[in-house]
């Protein structure tokens, strides 16, 4: 009998870079929708950050100090330019702002009860102030954006600093979004909105642009509170060293600037992926900014956008921060992208509701549906029950905890008794990219590109 | 970010004030620009064949004591030309009667670091670094004289804060510009401008609006077809107050975010960013006093 | 109930902000007049009690800003900003006031008899506002909740990307904004201009005004519907 030869089919797989799957995928969609992608989360897309710094630690030139014996002072002070009250932090790690409405009530207090005990601060963000948010937080940020959703006298008096939004990392220049499916009724309220629409915030404020107009906005807001209150000015992070100049000029006490890595629940991918600096950029900028103004621990500076670890916290500092603010690693910290959620006494499944949503734990970005699995990014009164404020509380503390010991190590093996001595001396590049971004020089060189040898 | 004023005299009494007049309206722009500030101020003008330029010394390297008497004895020497100065430190005044170019050529041969603020018969410019009041006592505003003037206080927003990229801005003859806001397309107006032989002293936005308008006016334009053209090319936010030799003139940009605020009486036109730089003026208890509107041209007779 | 008088010209704006936030309070000073504020800023912010304040000239920017339950009345003319987030209480411009007059305010009356710049209402969120003169351009954006009553004209894009306030306009409308369109008054419509007009102190028949409001249909993204944005 004849046998017939077999042939195997080979499959040529030559992916394109610039129209790789990704963007087959993007355009398809765009296709079938007329309609950009909304996501949450900050820019995914691989960009040069703290990664690509390392620390100089002690040896023979240097000497470490030892851990727990010799201390190693991480206590915190923001907005000591004007204010009669400023803001006392025992660590330099704060919790960004993150609205009520994108984030559920239980896990706003969740943040407030972790920060309370870790003895720092948190912020509100586009949907106000909630009463669970001020009763938990002992030291409670209030941001005043663009939309002033909730935005009341009576908040800005029970505050202890406010935050003028001017922008942050994931949309420089854009306002906030909230989709339909999260207004629900206490947000609609809050908002002064009807339930269920897709809210989209303005993008500039309504009674102020430009510093000249801000240095009279900031006034006002500080003859309301008395003087007593640090003004923050937060902006995305982009013409930065401009920014932080202006900032100062406008008068003030702190600045926050938020780099392309930084979070958001829903925003357009295009805007997330495509307009902003890498974090590690704007820190070198807004630092030289308060250097020519000679106002480097007057005036201080927070910076944030995927603040992720100690080490992250560490070379922040080192780079002339005063602290750092944190958002997405907060929310992971919470069970964010977890396979499962805490609920009466035992872990849940949630594979399945990723699954319900397109998706799979540790490549969800799906803030914006409302579905969260897990609970956090929710206003599901069913699903905002599967994050309980103690639990999420334990866990964000311990993380807090775990980034500031991380923090003092390296701190302590760069020989300083006090993590705001940390310099940019103690850092090097592996990149260059890193190495030109960050001002320092590229390891084992003195070469700093851009800024001779 | 920035002040702006302009004060117009309708009396012929008042000229004699106008600097007097002008310097707290000046002084009340400081919050808002608080790095340098100048004005230009347009008086008698000078006969046909005789022009007048602004020069300032601070960035050569005898800076206030420079040699000025000295330089109208070179220029007599070199070009055979009798000029007289007005110096007031590192600032004077070059009045003499033949082309302005070939004074200015000879300028930059032999002074490069010596900056032209002006040229014309009628526009005398000033400007500095420093708070309003330090430049107002350096170059003592308060004595000025003359029909009209615009003045400007900066907070620097985008390029740097040097002398030179103070306001007022000018180009070509007797017309100057002030400006408060953030223009966000001065770069391509820049390209757009620089092959047809205009060459830019900075990279601030202001000599980029300047310079288009100018060369507008230049090309035959009237001032208000130059303005149209300005609305249709500019983009940003701003307010913008120019001066030639006998009108001052004020447009807003559709958004009107940057503010403005105008009064007039039988007296004067006096215009600022807020009202509070325009309290002391005499009269101003019964002034009108109104909001320009957005894209709309005022142009005052001086 | 005390009258007292405050001269900026003599006295710094801060002490009397705080008298107004802290003295006032006690219920004593039932009347304060302010006298030269020649266009300062901030002027009776953050007011918390229902005393009355009266400011003899022009008033810089944000003045009456966030006031609650106070009276504030300016006989000149006012900058931009004005009674800001204002959650109650009442703040009456004499002159013209500048942009963005009563910008996000919740609640409360701001009234102007002479002009108002752009943006008026801006971000609306409950409060009433009745202009006697005309409003710029921009007016009523992203206005989410409260009335406008508009006795002038109106400049382009009036209650662009208008949420639930109901804006009422006399005169002319240069343009409507994105998703606002004319509707038919009714008889609530005319009874509560009627209201308004009489708490502002001015005349005009209620029943020569136009009513606008939100089209509803920008509420929700729909590729098909060619929305901008």
């Amino acid at each position: 009998m004849e046998t017939k030869p077999v042939h195997f089919k080979n499959l040529s797989r030559e992916e394109s870079y610039g129209y790789d799957r990704k963007t087959l995928d993007y355009i398809r969609n765009a296709a079938a929708h007329g309609l950009y992608e909304i996501r949450g989360m900050g820019a995914k897309r691989k960009l040069p950050n703290f990664d690509d710094l390392v620390f100089l630690g002690a040896s023979m030139s240097r000497y470490p100090l030892e851990g727990y014996r010799e201390k190693c002072i991480t206590k915190t002070l923001l907005g000591t330019r004007f204010a009669k009250k400023p803001i006392e932090l025992d660590i330099p790690i704060t919790v960004a702002g993150m609205s009520f409405g994108a984030l559920s009530a239980n896990v706003k207090e969740a943040l407030g009860l972790a920060a309370t005990e870790m003895g720092t601060s948190t912020t509100t963000g586009d949907g106000g102030m909630t009463p669970e948010e001020r009763r938990s937080s002992k030291t409670l940020i209030y941001q005043c954006l663009p939309s002033r959703y909730g935005f009341n006298p009576d908040d800005v008096r029970k505050a202890d600093a406010i935050e003028v939004v001017i922008g942050q990392g994931a949309k420089p220049g854009g306002g906030g979004m909230l989709l339909g499916q999260k207004v629900n009724p206490r947000v609609a309220k809050m908002r002064t909105l009807p339930e269920g629409v897709d809210q989209r915030s303005a993008c500039r404020h309504p009674d102020w642009t430009g510093p000249d107009d801000l240095a009279i906005k900031i006034q006002e807001l500080r003859e309301i509170t008395d003087w007593e209150k640090p003004i923050y000015v937060k902006v995305g992070a982009t013409r930065t060293f401009n920014d932080v100049k202006l900032a100062v000029h406008s008068g003030a006490d702190v600045v926050v600037v938020d780099g392309m890595q930084g979070g958001t629940a829903a925003t357009q991918t295009c805007f997330i992926e495509h307009v902003g600096i890498p974090t590690l950029a704007a820190v070198r900028q807004a630092v030289d900014a308060l250097e020519d103004l000679d106002m480097k621990g007057k005036v201080q500076l927070v910076v944030s956008g995927g603040i992720r670890t100690g080490a992250d916290v560490a070379k922040a500092l080192a780079m002339g921060a005063d602290a750092v603010a944190i958002g997405q690693g907060v929310l992971v910290a919470l069970g964010c992208n977890g396979e499962t959620y805490f609920q009466n006494g035992g872990h849940h499944d949630a594979i399945a509701d990723y699954n319900a949503l397109g998706t799979t734990p540790g490549f969800c970005h799906h803030c914006h549906t409302g579905k969260c699995p897990v609970g956090i990014t929710t206003q599901d009164a069913i699903l905002e029950q599967r994050l309980s404020p103690a639990v999420g509380a334990k866990h964000l503390k311990n993380y807090l905890k775990t980034l500031n010991m991380e923090l003092t190590t390296i701190a302590r093996a760069c020989g300083k008794q006090n993590v705001h001595h940390l310099e940019p001396e103690d850092l090097v590049a592996l990149t260059i990219e890193a190495a030109a971004m960050a001002g320092v020089p590229l390891a084992g060189t003195s070469w700093i590109p851009g800024r001779g040898f | 970010m920035c002040g702006i004023v302009g004060l117009l005299v309708k009396t012929p009494a008042l000229r004699e004030k106008l600097g007097e007049l002008m310097v707290p309206m000046l002084i009340g722009m400081t919050e808002r620009g608080p790095d340098s500030a100048g004005l230009a101020v347009f008086g008698t003008p000078l006969a046909e064949n005789e022009r007048k330029i602004s020069l300032y010394s601070g960035l050569t390297d005898d800076g206030a004591d420079f040699n000025w008497l000295g330089l109208t004895h070179e220029l007599k020497g070199h070009l055979g030309v009798s000029a007289t100065v007005e110096p007031k430190g590192n600032h004077a005044i070059l009045s003499f009667d033949i082309a302005p170019t070939v004074v200015k050529r000879w300028i930059k041969e032999h002074h490069p670091k010596l900056h032209i603020l002006s040229t014309g018969r009628s526009i005398d410019l000033y400007k500095d670094i420093g708070t309003p009041a330090e430049v107002a006592a350096r170059y003592g505003f308060a004595g000025l004289t003359g029909s009209h003037l615009v003045g400007h206080t900066r907070m620097a927003t985008e390029s740097a804060v040097t002398p030179d990229r103070a306001h007022p801005f000018t180009a070509g003859e007797d017309f100057c510009l002030v400006h408060n806001g953030s223009l966000s397309n001065p770069n391509g107006i820049r390209r757009m401008l620089e092959p047809r032989g205009i060459t830019f002293e900075t990279d601030n936005d202001t000599e980029a609006a300047c310079r288009f308008l100018e060369w507008r006016l230049r090309e035959g334009d009237d001032l208000e077809t130059a303005l149209q053209k300005g609305f249709e090319e500019l983009d940003g936010f701003f307010t913008f107050l120019m001066g030639t030799p006998d009108k001052l003139a004020l447009i807003r940009d559709p958004f009107a975010c940057k503010p403005a605020v105008v009064a007039e009486t039988d007296d004067y036109v006096a215009i600022a960013s807020e009202f509070r730089s325009l309290a002391h003026l005499p009269g101003i208890k019964h002034a009108n006093v109104f909001e320009p509107a957005p894209e709309e041209m005022y142009v005052w007779n001086a | 109930m005390e009258r007292l008088t405050f001269d900026l010209a003599a006295q710094p704006l801060r002490e009397l902000n705080t008298f107004l936030h802290t003295g006032a309070k006690e219920g004593k000073v039932g009347h304060v007049t302010v006298l030269n504020p020649d266009g300062a800023h901030n002027i009776a912010v953050g007011l918390d009690c229902p005393i009355e304040v009266d400011v003899v000239g022009h008033a810089g920017y944000y003045a009456g800003g966030m006031n609650k339950t106070a009276t504030v009345t300016i006989t000149g003319s006012a900058g931009t900003g004005v009674a800001e987030n204002m959650m109650s209480g009442k703040v009456h411009v004499k002159g013209f006031a500048s942009n963005g007059a009563g910008a996000s305010a919740h609640g409360g009356l701001l009234v102007i008899e002479g002009d108002a710049g752009l943006r008026c209402g801006i971000s609306l969120k409950g409060g009433n506002i009745v202009v006697g003169g005309s409003v710029g351009s921009f007016s009523a954006f992203m206005a989410q909740a409260g009335r406008m009553v508009i006795c002038g004209d109106a400049g382009d894009a009036l209650g662009d990307s208008l949420y639930e306030a109901v804006l009422y306009v006399k005169g002319k409308v240069k343009s409507l904004g994105a998703d606002a369109q004319y509707e038919p008054m009714t008889e609530a419509d005319v009874a509560a201009v009627a209201s308004l007009l009489d708490q502002a102190g001015l005349e005009h028949d209620p029943k020569a005004f136009r009513r606008i409001a939100s089209k509803r249909s920008l509420y929700h993204w729909n590729a098909d519907a060619n929305q901008e944005y």
